[in-house]
Formats: structure tokens, C-alpha cells, sequence
């Protein structure tokens, strides 16, 4: 699509310059091990062929999450979102999940979404770990705000976590009730769920760096959904 | 009493059945059984349906008499069978009984529950509602909870380590691959669920000591088996599959709550139960090729090997870790993936467990799962904390 760079410059909003975060390895229940790392703007078109198939899967609520975080992946790499970022985790290679969330200002992190697409393997809780790390640990955030839509979301995220209600503000993902991971729950909680090695031996890093390898739509979805 | 024969058996994949009612899976897994008993023009004069929850969850009561119109078998005797998660040993041996009696001919038996209609919580609860409603319910008490004290318990008495209570885990899901009809098919390695510093998120803490991968998962499912007499079997001519008759089955109570009993450790009815299903055998435990027992939690793996004789006390752990319960090993159980794999809709596991061992008896799963030249077969069926306890020997019968 050709673009009005003259348009676009107004369009666009100045972002602030992000540390990166450095990718970690973990070992699966299953003994496989995933790297954990950041996906550059230039992934999102193979991340949104992933997503794809979760829009028409109402099953724990993967449609909601996918929708939107489709948009919001697109959003990134078409510049109308500010100051975001999106993790992946990857087995051999291929794409195991997807956290995305972004820098609402210096002090405060918005934690978007988490997609698990390899079920079973807690995916989702390493991945959603990673994400807080990155606010706390790596963009240096006093506090992430977070919200679900999902009763696992819920379960994992709000009880685990033993996340602070907030009632004073809105997450900006719309009208459900938004908590918070201080600082210092995030370190109080770390030891239990904040879990990978770093550095990621070298042939591991380059497997999950030469591609991000997609399933295709069928397997995504008996992934998820675990149908026979 | 007439010999029981178990003329057909038929199941549905375990796990998460979003697409069907609990009326659907019952009737599916009734027409498997139906068909594989080859029953032609014959009809059954009686269906026990096994079922646990139906009146909590699915806000449906009186089953069997809709399944018995679903199914087009009127005017069938039906009754609906609840005994917690012992429903469908239950159910299996009043078909037994009435097959037994001479009172019916054909019987069907079918198990079945619909778990994941609702959430975690809801199940937990829901499964929480066979403790004793005075005593224990009200303090929060959960089957996970009760596991975990009992496996703690258990650990220290006869020196269980945690190794062994993962080896029963990674068994059972490593061979649950192979099941088609298994819930769970993932394997784990000790590595990712106990030795790396990781296993904290993959394997956290569910009822201390008892960790994620220790517990069963909720299912979806149904299991349904055809009896006849035994008699009426070898007069229907020369079967397509081989016979398999009940050879035994044994029944026993045990004191609701488990603070009542002398010794928690001591599952009393497990060992009644088997007891008597070996006695009228006329078997010993080490007659026995094959067993499915209830394995809700890991630690009861351990503790009803124990507690029916395969190993003495102390000793089924470190049959477990040293692979002697394994396919090809000295004893194997649960080589369908148990209920730690294969999953538990707690009214289909009796039924289920039933189901797989005639697979075993007729010799026809395929070598990675098939115990070689099994002749004999047991289950237990575990209800509420080992308060209400069947165990079945089966036969294979040699034409």
C-alpha cells in the first residue's frame, strides 16, 4: 500500500526508544525447551497468519483475545499504536504463544494480550511471566495494568499473582475491572513464576531467530481447541 | 447364578467434548458397545447408566429413562446409578447381578459425565459435594486437598519419595499417547516436571505435596459395556472376538471422613474389594496380567497396588520407579494412560476401566499397549476417599 509519508508524519505518534529484551530459554513439562524473545515490527505479518485462526474459536474466549490482538499487532507494525512491544515463545522454531503490551507512559506498563497456541504446557503463564519481567525488569516500569477476559486469564493472572484490584482507573482494553502488579509484588511473586536461563546457547537462539515457523490453521486449532 | 460374559464394549475419546450434550456421549458410547456386541435384531432388557453429576451440572435428572428412549430401546428396565466416582463400577456390577440372577439377559451398562461444561472451580466443587456435608464440605475441603494430606501421610509412613510419585505420572501419560481414546496426550520428562529449577511454573504446587502433574485431569467421556450370560454368549455361535466373563467383583464401605479411620494410610475397602473379587476368582493377586487402577491422584497408583497385593506395603513406589508397572514390565497398570491420562469423567471410569481391560483380554490394541498373552485383568474403582470401593476380575475364556 503506498503511503503519504507528509500524512503520515502527522499521523504517527512519537514513540519512545524501548530497551529490548533479552531472550531466555525455559524447559518445558514435556522437556522441550522455548525461547522466550522479542518480535520485531518486520514478524507481525507471520504473526497475524498465527492469530488468524483463533478469530473463530469462541472456546475460552480465544476469539475476543485473537481479534483484538490481531488489531493490535497490526496496529504496531502500521504505526497506530504507541510505544508497544510483543514477546514470542518458540519450540523448534515454531510460534507456542504471543504476549503483547505497551508503555502507557514512563512509570506505567499496559499489559494487552497473552495467546497460547501450544495448550497443556503452561505457554500462557511463562509467556504472560516474561511480559511483567520485561515491564519490571527491562523498561524499568513501576507498575503494569492489567486486565482478562477470560476465566483462565482470570485465574492465572488476578489469583496467581494475587494482583491488586483497582477501581480509581480504566485499562484501556474498555470496561472490565483493571489490577495492578506493583514493583514489589512483581519481586515478591518472581521466585515462583518468573522462571528461564539466559544466555540462550547459541543454537537454539538461531533456530528461533532464522524463522518464526507457523502451524497451519488446522493444527492451530486442534491445538486449541483438543479436539480429536 | 449364571456366568457373566462381557458380550461387546464401546467408548468415546475422553477430554473436552464441547460439541455434545451429556445425552450424546452416552448414547455414543452405548451404540459403540451395541455394535461391537453385535447384537443384531436383539434388544437389551436392561441399561444402568453411571453418572455422577448430571443433576448439579447439566440441571438434568432421571437419564437412564431418556437414554433408554434415545437409544430406541423401550420398554428396557433403566435405572441411573450414583456412587461418586465408584458410579460406574457400581452400575457394572448391577448389570453383573441382574445378568447373574437370570432376572435379564442382556444388559447394557454405560458411564458417563460431562465435566468441562463448567469451570475448574465449579468441578472441584461439584466433586467436592461426596465429602461428608457436616464434617468436611463446609471447611473447604476438596478431593485434591484430601489427596494431598493422604499422599503426605502415605510419603512418610512407608518412605514414598517424590521421584517414585513422578514416575507413576510420567508412566502413565507416556503411554496415554498411544490410547486414542485418552484425554492427555503430552508427554513430561522428569527433567521439566521435577528436576529444573522450571518445573516451579510447569509442575506448581496444587494440594502440597502434591504438584499439577499429580492430579487427573476433568474430562468429558462415556464407556458402556453389553453383558450376557456366559452361556448365551457361546450359543449366539462362534464369536467374532474372543469372550471375556467377570470372574469376580468385591464391594466394600470404609467410614466417610477420613479422620474416623484408625490409620488414614489404610485404604480397608480397596483391599476388601479386591479381596473378594480375587476370592470369587478363585485368584491371587499375582494370577492377575493386567490392572486399572484408580489413579486420580499418583499417590493412589502407589497406595491401591499396595493396598490389592500386587507389592507389600513400602514397595509399590519403587515398583513404580523402577519400571516394573510399566508395559512389559512385572506387573503393568494402567496401560490405557489411567485416569491421570486417559482422563476422568468420574461416572464413565468404572465403566471405562472395564472397557479396557476386555480390549486387553480380546488381545486386540495394538502391540505398544497390548500386555502380551493377557489372560487376567483387574480394575479398582475408588470412590469418594476410598469410602465405597469395586474391584472386578476379568477372564478371557478360551474357545
Amino acid at each position: 500500500m503506498k503511503v503519504d509519508l507528509e500524512l503520515e508524519a502527522m499521523l504517527r505518534a512519537p514513540e519512545v526508544e524501548q530497551p529490548s529484551y533479552p531472550p531466555k530459554i525455559i524447559t518445558m513439562a514435556n522437556g522441550k525447551k522455548m525461547v522466550v524473545r522479542e518480535a520485531a515490527r518486520e514478524d507481525v505479518p507471520v504473526l497475524l497468519e498465527a492469530v488468524r485462526p483463533t478469530l473463530r474459536i469462541p472456546q475460552d474466549f480465544y476469539d475476543i483475545v485473537g481479534v483484538r490482538l490481531y488489531a493490535e499487532l497490526l496496529g504496531w507494525y502500521r504505526y497506530r499504536v504507541r510505544n508497544e512491544y510483543c514477546l514470542i515463545g518458540q519450540v523448534d522454531g515454531y510460534l507456542a504463544g504471543i504476549v503483547n503490551g505497551r508503555m502507557m507512559g514512563e512509570d506505567i506498563g499496559i499489559s494487552l494480550h497473552t495467546l497460547a497456541i501450544d495448550r497443556g504446557l503452561r505457554v500462557g503463564s511463562h509467556l504472560f511471566a516474561s511480559k511483567m519481567e520485561h515491564h519490571i525488569e527491562y523498561l524499568g516500569q513501576q507498575e503494569v495494568w492489567i486486565t482478562a477476559e477470560s476465566p483462565i486469564g482470570f485465574r492465572r493472572w488476578m489469583i496467581e499473582y494475587g494482583l491488586e484490584k483497582q477501581t480509581d482507573v480504566q485499562h484501556e482494553l474498555g470496561g472490565a475491572t483493571s489490577y495492578r502488579l506493583s514493583k514489589e509484588l512483581y519481586y515478591e511473586t518472581k521466585p515462583r513464576l518468573v522462571v528461564g536461563d539466559r544466555p540462550v546457547p547459541q543454537e537454539y537462539l538461531d533456530v528461533a531467530m532464522k524463522e518464526i515457523k507457523v502451524a497451519d490453521e488446522a493444527t492451530i486449532r486442534e491445538k486449541i481447541i483438543g479436539v480429536k | 447364578m449364571r456366568d457373566v460374559a462381557i458380550l461387546g464394549v464401546g467408548m468415546i475419546p475422553f477430554g473436552r467434548r464441547d460439541e455434545e450434550s451429556l445425552m450424546d456421549m452416552l448414547a455414543h458410547a452405548s451404540l459403540n458397545a451395541l455394535d461391537d456386541a453385535g447384537m443384531g435384531d436383539k434388544s437389551v432388557d436392561a441399561v444402568y447408566v453411571a453418572n455422577m453429576g448430571a443433576g448439579i451440572i447439566q440441571h438434568q435428572t432421571a437419564i437412564a429413562s431418556s437414554l433408554v428412549d434415545r437409544l430406541s430401546l423401550l420398554p428396557a428396565a433403566a435405572d441411573a446409578v450414583e456412587n461418586g466416582p465408584a458410579s460406574g463400577g457400581s452400575a457394572v456390577k448391577n448389570g453383573v447381578l441382574a445378568v447373574a440372577s437370570g432376572y435379564y439377559d442382556y444388559v447394557l451398562v454405560v458411564g458417563g459425565e460431562k465435566m468441562r461444561e463448567v469451570t475448574g472451580w465449579r468441578a472441584t466443587d461439584f466433586v467436592s459435594t461426596m465429602t461428608h456435608p457436616e464434617a468436611e464440605y463446609p471447611y473447604g475441603v476438596t478431593l485434591p486437598g484430601m489427596a494431598g494430606m493422604f499422599t503426605r501421610l502415605y510419603m512418610e509412613k512407608y518412605n514414598v519419595t517424590r521421584e517414585q510419585i513422578v514416575a507413576v505420572a510420567i508412566k502413565n501419560q507416556e503411554i496415554g499417547i498411544l490410547n486414542p481414546y485418552a484425554h492427555i496426550e503430552m508427554v513430561i520428562t522428569k527433567e521439566g516436571i521435577m528436576d529444573s529449577p522450571h518445573s516451579v511454573v510447569n509442575n506448581p504446587v496444587g494440594a502440597d505435596p502434591l504438584h499439577l502433574y499429580d492430579m487427573c485431569p476433568v474430562s468429558d467421556g462415556a464407556a458402556a459395556v453389553v453383558l450376557c450370560s456366559l452361556e448365551m454368549a457361546q450359543k449366539l455361535g462362534k464369536p467374532k472376538k474372543p469372550l471375556v466373563r467377570v470372574a469376580g467383583f468385591g464391594q466394600a464401605t470404609d467410614t466417610h471422613t477420613l479422620q474416623e479411620r484408625d490409620d488414614p494410610t489404610d485404604l480397608k475397602a480397596v483391599t476388601l474389594a479386591a479381596k473378594q473379587a480375587l476370592d470369587t476368582a478363585k485368584l491371587k493377586p499375582g494370577d492377575i496380567d493386567v490392572a486399572e487402577l484408580h489413579d486420580a491422584f499418583t499417590i493412589l497408583e502407589i497406595a491401591e497396588s499396595e493396598h490389592v497385593g500386587f507389592f507389600k506395603k513400602g514397595e509399590g513406589g519403587k515398583a513404580a520407579l523402577a519400571g516394573k508397572t510399566k508395559l512389559g514390565g512385572e506387573m503393568p497398570i494402567n496401560v490405557s494412560g489411567g485416569l491421570k491420562a486417559r482422563g476422568h469423567p468420574v461416572g464413565a471410569t468404572g465403566v471405562a476401566q472395564v472397557v479396557d481391560i476386555t480390549w486387553q483380554l480380546r488381545h486386540e490394541l495394538d502391540k505398544n499397549r497390548q500386555v502380551k498373552n493377557a489372560k487376567n485383568g483387574m480394575t479398582v474403582n475408588f470412590g469418594g476417599f476410598g469410602n465405597n470401593v469395586l474391584s472386578f476380575v476379568l477372564q478371557r475364556v478360551e474357545q
